[in-house]
């Protein structure tokens, strides 16, 4: 496979997968009660999963482990079996896309809140992540994606525990950014600016944001992005925030649309475009449509 | 008076040890622990809250100010017992079942405190009848759900069709709040009342309960 950062720095847009929650809620997964449980029970949906979006035309797909760190785990009982939940969602993956197209080994916040504001020691929080990278180097993915970060000290730890256990595998690290009346934050009050600096300095090869409002924000953090930073942008926007109807939740952005104001990431300079929450194979296949109408820069 | 002023400084800017010193010298100099709690902890507390709805400052700012007034707190609540100061009142807080999110409802579980309400945080993903059972254990006036997830706001639902059930909704109000919740869908399930963020969850409950 050709090198992915050498692509990306020549200017190719590459194109990730979509939601992953949202479809195996759709399968009849409970996500609620640990979305990683799946891949020890029932790997084939993810193969089934990946199979989606290599079709739709996804260059990046990531494994189903955003939660799969041991402190994460743990909250389910689980962490004991970390290494064998990373092992089967990287081998689902695999299994599909052979070595065609990258698989991108997804990393989630622990869901603690960091001392001084919480109560738990950010060096157990490091060891947590360092767990899961070494389970994604044992399992061989192309890529690290480290994702929907709010607490800056958080996302800094998993990038440097990515690198230090895989010093030769690219990582791109995202936060999720809520329009405030002061502008763009996270949750824990980081704005791009800090978000860029920090990820950089910690060592993220590719920076940028996921989940959020809906992808027209995006292309304003975006900009943001490409002002304080030079390196490459990632950016995997939610199909909009989910609406209630008839009980359900509803993402309302349409594959057309998100395909269309993905144009505005391109011009704004991202390299890697894909979805978050709510984003489907045809949401990825309108904007790897959308892409190759744009052969990089 | 300026050690109260100060309780209330130290509070905002987060300060655990300065809060819990200034605290233990009011206490001394007996001042007594209502006006403590009122000048010092829950005044600080107000500004904090006012500031981090108006994007002044952020939650972990919030988080910091919440554990100076736990230190002040811990301190006062034995004489507060002793001299059997009432809470303004009494609200059973959770996430509903199947939402394992708990920032939010930590956050109006702060500001709660902050505004003198006694909290009994039952924690995330909590059945219906628990919400239930501990407001009529605790003689709670309130029930405040909170839901992250689209798709476990509908067990709001059930918390309060079994108030509804269990004809106690002379008793105890409802109140539901989190990301994905509206005010429409708070009338759509019959619940008493829906806050946007902490702040409004004080407000809108003390309206509740006849307070403002």
């Amino acid at each position: 496979m050709k090198d992915f950062l050498e692509r990306i720095k020549a200017g190719e847009i590459l194109v990730a997968d979509g939601a992953m929650g949202t479809m195996l809620y759709e399968r009849g997964i409970n996500i609620h009660q640990c979305p990683e449980r799946v891949n020890l029970s029932g790997p084939e949906i993810l193969e089934e999963i990946a199979r989606l979006y290599f079709e739709a035309g996804a260059d990046i797909i990531q494994t189903n482990t955003f939660g799969a760190s041991p402190l994460k785990l743990a909250k389910y009982s689980y962490d004991d079996r970390t290494e064998e939940i990373v092992r089967n969602a990287v081998r689902a993956v695999r299994n599909v896309v052979g070595e065609n197209i990258y698989v991108s080994g997804s990393c989630g916040p622990c869901g603690r809140i960091l001392k001084p504001y919480g109560d738990t020691e950010p060096d157990e929080v490091y060891e947590s992540f360092v767990r899961q990278m070494k389970a994604f180097a044992e399992a061989a993915v192309d890529i690290v994606c480290i994702e929907t970060m709010t607490d800056i000290g958080e996302a800094t730890l998993a990038v440097k525990a990515a690198k230090t256990v895989l010093p030769s595998t690219p990582v791109m690290a995202t936060m999720t950014f809520d329009a405030t009346p002061r502008g763009l934050y996270t949750i824990m009050g980081v704005d791009v600016k800090t978000a860029a600096a920090r990820l950089e300095q910690a060592g993220a090869d590719v920076v940028g944001s996921n989940c959020g409002n809906g992808i027209e924000k995006m292309v304003e953090i975006a900009q943001g992005f490409r002002l304080c930073s030079n390196l490459p942008i990632i950016i995997q926007s939610n199909a909009g925030l989910p609406v209630m109807a008839k009980g359900r939740a509803v993402y309302r952005e349409t594959p057309e649309f998100m395909a269309e104001k993905a144009k505005g990431l391109i011009s704004s300079g991202v390299s890697v475009i894909g979805g978050c929450c709510g984003t489907t194979p045809a949401h990825i296949a309108a904007i790897r449509e959308v892409v190759d109408f744009h052969p990089g820069r | 008076m300026d050690l109260l002023k100060d309780i209330s400084n130290n509070l905002q800017r987060g300060d655990d040890e300065k809060v819990a010193a200034l605290t233990g010298q009011a206490i001394a100099a007996k001042v007594p622990p209502k006006q403590i709690l009122d000048d010092g902890l829950i005044a600080g507390m107000t500004v904090v809250g006012m500031k981090f709805k108006a994007h002044d400052i952020f939650l972990p700012d919030v988080l910091l100010a919440a554990k100076a007034m736990y230190a002040g707190l811990n301190l006062l609540k034995p004489l507060l017992v002793k001299e059997d100061i009432p809470a303004v009142g009494k609200v059973v807080l959770g996430s509903v079942e199947g939402d394992l999110h708990d920032i939010g409802k930590n956050l109006v579980g702060i500001m709660l405190k902050g505004a003198g309400f006694e909290i009994i945080d039952l924690g995330n993903d909590v059945p219906p009848e628990r919400f239930v059972d501990a407001a009529v254990k605790e003689n709670a006036s309130v029930i405040g759900m909170s839901a992250l997830l689209t798709t476990t706001m509908s067990n709001m639902k059930k918390v309060v069709d079994m108030v509804n059930e269990r004809g106690l909704t002379d008793k105890i109000k409802t109140i539901v709040g989190g990301a994905p919740v509206t005010s429409e869908y708070a009338g759509e399930i019959g619940a008493d009342a829906y806050a946007f963020d902490g702040i409004s969850a004080v407000d809108r409950i003390k309206q509740l309960l006849g307070l403002s």
